[in-house]
């Protein structure tokens, strides 16, 4: 397994995880910057993503429309907030709304990624995941769970049976 | 666990006080009555009271009469409740790990 630590704090409503992967840094940012890459890995199967705009600079936004198991579609954004490619970025992910706007109603999440060089070769990834306030802990409390187990407990099942 | 609305909020707003925290974190090992409490603070009994309501209402701690004293205690349930959605954010980041290690090993070249 590539995660090395795994460790969360409620003060700062942050989770982070810090892995190793055999690949070169450039290659690891590959999975982030090539948008048929990260369509591969950022949902779990059964809700599959199709990214409609990409742009990673300051500022700029990354689209893709969500299909879920009963047909519901939602389009998701990532805001970017701070990038150094290949080996950082922080970005806002968050719902759009019918108007293409972030949905309010539906507080996003902020991620900061950090990739390094490992010794000997190999990238040192972390991700610090966390929720902007207490509200916004609060909203993804009242999401449904059970859909959510269902979905991440069979990506499980699915990798075990490889 | 289920968790209605309005108890999300008492517990957030429960937790969301530095002074609060910390009688949580005292009281989750260990039962104090509120005057003991009370000493480990800069602030008066009654405020210290207030507090150990709030941290009552929300369902984070207990109180329960022994003589004239109330002792308080911790109720851990209430404050997994706080730490479930880092715990389900954590569990979608695993997954979400595992794919890119299954990408990176499926096609390694650059």
């Amino acid at each position: 397994m590539p995660l090395t630590n795994v460790s969360s704090d409620a003060a700062t409503r942050t989770v982070t995880l810090t892995g190793e992967f055999d690949a070169p840094v450039e290659r690891a940012w590959q999975l982030y910057a090539d948008p048929r890459q990260l369509e591969q890995w950022w949902n779990p199967p059964g809700y599959p993503l199709t990214i409609t705009d990409h742009d990673l600079s300051v500022g700029g936004f990354v689209r893709a429309h969500v299909t879920g198991p009963d047909g519901q579609k939602i389009t998701a954004y990532w805001r970017i907030i701070a990038v150094d490619a290949p080996r950082a970025m922080e970005w806002e992910d968050g719902f759009l709304d019918d108007q293409g706007e972030p949905n309010p109603a539906i507080p996003p999440t902020t991620m900061r990624l950090t990739l390094a060089e490992r010794a000997g070769g190999g990238t040192l990834m972390t991700i610090v995941a966390g929720f902007l306030s207490a509200e916004a802990m609060q909203e993804y409390l009242d999401m449904d769970i059970e859909e959510q187990m269902r979905v991440t407990f069979g990506q499980a099942d699915a990798l075990l049976a490889r | 666990m289920v968790v209605d609305q309005t108890e999300v909020d008492l517990l957030f707003h429960a937790l969301a006080d530095a002074t609060r925290r910390d009688i949580v974190r005292r009281t989750m090992d260990d039962s104090f009555s509120v005057s003991t409490l009370a000493r480990g603070y800069p602030m008066s009994f009654a405020a210290v009271q207030k507090h150990v309501a709030v941290l009552e209402r929300a369902g984070l701690v207990t109180k329960r009469r022994r003589g004239r004293e109330h002792l308080v205690a911790g109720n851990p349930a209430a404050l997994r409740a706080a730490h479930d959605a880092l715990d389900r954010l954590e569990l979608v980041w695993r997954e979400r790990v595992a794919r890119m290690d299954g990408l990176l090993a499926a096609d390694p070249s650059d």
